[in-house]
Formats: C-alpha cells, structure tokens, sequence
C-alpha cells in the first residue's frame, strides 16, 4: 500500500480556454447540460450534447485519457445497465445466447443509457480538471450566497469544503508516518479476515483522530488570531469576475443546450 | 573499522530511491548510497532537511524498498524471497520523529506491549520485555503502567513510544530525531538514555540528529548526507574539521568548535580540533593559567577552575 502515490483532486493546471472561465460559470453551465442530458430522449439530442461536450474536452487541452479515467469507477454500473436493456427490454429479437434473448430496442436503449451516463461524467470532470480547488468553492460560495437569505450557511459550507481539502494531502501524510511507525513496530495490515483487519487499523485511526483534532484545535486558534468571524463584511483577495468569455459562454451553451431539448 | 562483512549489522549497497516514481511528481531521494553499521557502534547521521536521512533509515528496517541496490541486515538481503519482514522489523528497531504520535492503546502498558505481542511473544516474555523497556527509559512501573497514554506529559510520552520499540528487544536502535521539540533538561534525559543503553546494555545506536554538539558528545562516527548521497564519513573529529564544507552543505560545526577555530586564527595555540565543551576547556586551562599567570599569578586560577 502506498498511499503518497494517490493523486489529490483531479486539477490539471493550464491557460486554456475552459480554464479562463470564471468557476461560476463552469459550475452553472455544466449544470445547463445535465440538467439538458435528462430531458432529451432522442439519439440526436444525445448526439448533439456530446459534441458539446466533446468540444469542451478539446477546449480544455486536457489529456483526453484524463477524462477517460474519469469514467472508471462508474465502468461496472455501464457495463450492468447496458446488459439489462439488452437482455430485458422487449423488442425484436437480434441474437440470444441459450434462453437470454437480446433485443433490437434494449441494444438502442442500453447505448442511450451508457451515453447518458458517460456524458453526465464528462460534463462534471471537465469542471473538475480544469478548476483548481480553492477557485471551485469560491464560485460554489458565490453560487450559493443568494440561498444565505433562506437560510443557507453559504460561507460555512465554503470555508468547510476549503477547509477539508487542504487538509487532505496533510491527514494522507499523517496516514503514511503513523503506518509505517506501527509497521516497525511489527503491525501487519494486510493478512487475516476482515475483522482482523479492521482490528488491525486502530492503531492507524486512534493516533489519526487524536492529530486530526489537534489540528483543528490549533487550526480553529490561527484563525481566532486572525480575527476570523465567519464571512460578513469580509473581502477577498482574489475576486471573481466575469468576462466577455463568460458572458459568450453563458449565452451560446445555454442557448444550444436549449434549442437542442426543444427541436432534438 | 573491520573490513568483515561479519560485523556489519546493517549494509546498504548502491541504494537508489524515487518517490513517486513514473509520476510528473517523481523525486530522487537517494542515489547511491553505500553506509555500513557495525555491530556495536553509535553511529550519527546529520544533513539537512530533505538531505535523504529519513529515507535512508526507513530503508534498514525494509520499510522502504530500494529502487536498485540491496539492503543487508545480519548479512541478509531482506528483500530476497522468504525474508520475514516482521523479523527484520524486530532486528532493526525504528523510532519515528514524534513517536509520541503514534500512541493508541488505552493503557501505557498495553501500548508498549503492542510491538512485543505482533512479534509472538508469549505473554510471559511480554510483561518481562515491557517491564525492562520501562526501566531502561526511566520510566515507573507501578505508578503509570495503567495510566492513559494520552495523559502523560509530553517528555513521558516520548518515553512511552521509545520503550515501545525497545520491548521488541531489537538488536540495533534507530532513532529519528529523538530529542526533536523537547525542552533543555528532556533532552539531555533522553540522549542520557541512549547513550546508557549503547554502553551498559550494548545496543548498536543510528541517531539521526541536527544538532552538532550533541552528536559530538555522543557518536563515535558521523555519517553526513547531502543530496540524496553519502557526503562525508568518519569520526565526528574528522568529519567536523571539514568546517567549510559542512557549512556549505547547509549544516555547520558545534559552536565550541567554532569558537576554538576562531581562536586559533586569533593566535591561541593548540586548540584545534575541539569539539566538546569539556575538550576546550582543557585546551584552554593551560593557556589561560598561562596568560592570566604572567598578570595575576594565583588569583584566577579558582575562577577558571570553577
């Protein structure tokens, strides 16, 4: 197990396009289009979309394996959905395999559906990729502000979120020191049956809950130094601002996203 | 130093490292390295922040496999087929930076017998190994045995996590920064401790360290890092007469070496080579009776004296 080769975030740096945008808009748009992804039915429509789509990978410059590894973790829920369209749906029978019979509209809807499905993915992960961590809550927060009128802790959930993925890459370091401590001290974390090894990992949680609150602990007085006192009447040394590009943006996507639900 | 591989408790031939490799993230840690232990020795290693110690030690106890190059403790590679690394771990033992941190167990004694227990011991061995890791770290049995770790004071845990790694009975004690963040008096207990373990218990001692006056009280061979590679070796006499070198290298001289340097090029005769406070003052006696003698015979004498 080696857990400093785990990647934080997905970020990739870069001057492209998709990465000029302001994070709101990506964050709205991105939204246009899934929002888009579940009302159209028609193979054109999906078609349409992932051109979109696909021109913004481009855009983005990022590697495509990039966004292709995206779509990883969801391959078995594709590969199993499209397997149910094929073999359950009704229809004109293509092919059967013993008593298992594929049919001409399960194939359609089952592409349909692992179309949707990675579509969905891609619209996300290019925000992802091409908006670093700390520029994403600050649009989330922007996003979210007028909600602080009913209620909604908008700053809070920023600040958290913040908050938590800085912390990220130190608590994974933390994880690795007090690993290898109680490896030398003849821990064995990766033989025996699930309850052994459960057992086995609190030696790793205690010490890392104790870190963990102490450095919320220490976190919590930094920013007491520092007068924080939540979000009103704070300014920001980088302000968020929309461009021409945003303006462009906003307009032309959302406009072909609906004239694509309306006509396709 | 012997030339038999015999003696060596700890080999490490050609050793390259990268973390992270095949990554944009790679970094090359440790290019190759060769530093032998011998049985019996204190040795120091100083560098730098990032000079490739931590890397290094985490290499002796198998924690870290080298990307080329071998790693022999007892004359054994450890990473060749059938090698118990859990043996090796007990061989070897390996005491982080802030071992205090890794504390977890609901009893000090419990905690400490965590090491013991993983190795198989029976539970007879291990009460005897936690109650002698105790004493040798000076700590009290009786009074802090079912104490919570988490309650003691920042120097008694320490303790606590060094009594941790020595209940495995390892044959060679490496310590990280084992002083690291401890106030005056602390430190001085636990260098104490080491220093006794190695001469009244026998102990082979790696201490990584960043201070120079303490591995000149101490070690009887320093072995400097610097970029990943062995910069210098040696007794710490020979290696701290390199003073520019050092210097260059982002680390430096103890002070009182300094002072003598100094000195020395001020005119005072024979005082090169010091490296410990008590080293200078008995260079300096002679010449101060010497020089205070032509002023004021008699009188100043008591004053240096004291």
């Amino acid at each position: 197990m080696n857990i400093s080769s785990v990647a934080i975030g997905q970020y990739m740096p870069g001057e492209s396009l998709m990465h000029r945008l302001d994070p709101r808009s990506k964050i709205a748009l991105s939204l246009v289009v899934v929002i888009a992804l579940f009302i159209v039915k028609s193979a054109w429509a999906y078609a349409a979309l992932g051109a979109l789509i696909i021109g913004a990978v481009l855009a983005s410059r990022v590697p495509i394996k990039m966004v292709i590894r995206g779509l990883r973790p969801l391959l078995f829920v594709m590969v199993l959905t499209f397997g149910l369209h094929l073999f359950m749906d009704p229809g004109e029978p293509i092919f059967r395999i013993g008593k298992i019979v594929a049919t001409d509209r399960g194939l359609a809807q089952g592409l349909i559906t692992v179309a949707r499905l990675s579509l969905l993915i891609m619209a996300t992960s290019i925000v992802t990729l091409t908006t670093s961590p700390i520029a994403f809550t600050d649009g989330l927060e922007s996003l979210l502000k007028p909600l602080s009128f009913v209620g909604v802790p908008a700053h809070e959930l920023a600040m958290m979120m913040t908050i938590a993925l800085r912390f990220i890459p130190t608590l994974l370091e933390e994880t690795d020191k007090i690993m290898k401590a109680q490896m030398a001290r003849g821990a064995d974390f990766e033989s025996g049956n699930i309850a052994k090894r459960a057992r086995a990992m609190i030696p790793i949680l205690v010490p890392l809950f104790v870190s963990a609150f102490r450095r919320a602990d220490e976190l919590a007085m930094a920013m007491e130094a520092r007068c924080y006192r939540g979000g009103q009447g704070r300014t920001r040394l980088r302000q968020l601002r929309m461009g021409a590009l945003d303006v462009a943006a906003l307009t032309l996507v959302t406009a072909y996203a609906v004239l694509v639900v309306v006509v396709l | 130093m012997s030339d038999a591989t015999s003696d060596a408790v700890i080999e490490v031939r050609d050793v390259c490292y990268t973390y992270m490799r095949g990554t944009p993230l790679a970094r090359q840690a440790l290019t190759d390295v060769n530093v032998r232990i011998n049985r019996g020795e204190l040795v120091a290693i100083i560098g730098r922040t990032g000079s490739g110690k931590s890397t290094l030690i985490q290499h002796f106890n198998g924690l870290l496999k080298p990307d080329s190059g071998h790693v022999l403790v007892g004359g054994r590679d450890i990473w060749r087929k059938g090698v118990a690394l859990r043996d090796i771990r007990r061989q070897v033992g390996l005491v982080f930076q802030y071992p205090e941190h890794q504390l977890f167990e609901e009893t000090v004694v419990a905690d400490i017998a965590f090491a013991p227990r993983n190795m198989g011991m029976s539970q007879a061995n291990v009460d005897e190994a936690v109650r002698e890791a105790m004493r040798v770290v000076d700590l009290d049995y009786d009074a802090l045995c079912d104490r919570s770790p988490f309650e003691l004071s920042g120097g008694q845990k320490r303790r606590v996590a060094i009594a941790g790694v020595l209940a495995m009975r390892p044959e060679v004690l490496v310590l990280d920064e084992p002083t690291a963040g401890m106030d005056p008096r602390g430190r001085e207990e636990v260098l104490g401790e080491i220093r006794q373990l190695h001469e009244a218990h026998g102990y082979t001692i790696v201490l990584v360290s960043h201070s120079m006056e303490d591995v000149a009280r101490f070690a009887e061979r320093l072995v400097v890092m610097d970029g990943g590679t062995v910069a210098m070796e040696g007794s710490a006499r020979e290696v701290f007469r390199r003073r520019e070198e050092l210097v260059n290298m982002g680390l430096g001289v103890p002070q009182v070496t300094a002072l003598m340097a100094e000195l020395a090029a001020r005119g005072l005769p024979s005082t090169e080579d010091v490296i410990t406070v008590d080293e200078a003052l008995r260079a300096l006696l002679p010449a101060l009776l010497g020089a205070s003698g032509r002023a004021n015979e008699g009188e100043r004498e008591g004053e240096v004296g004291a």
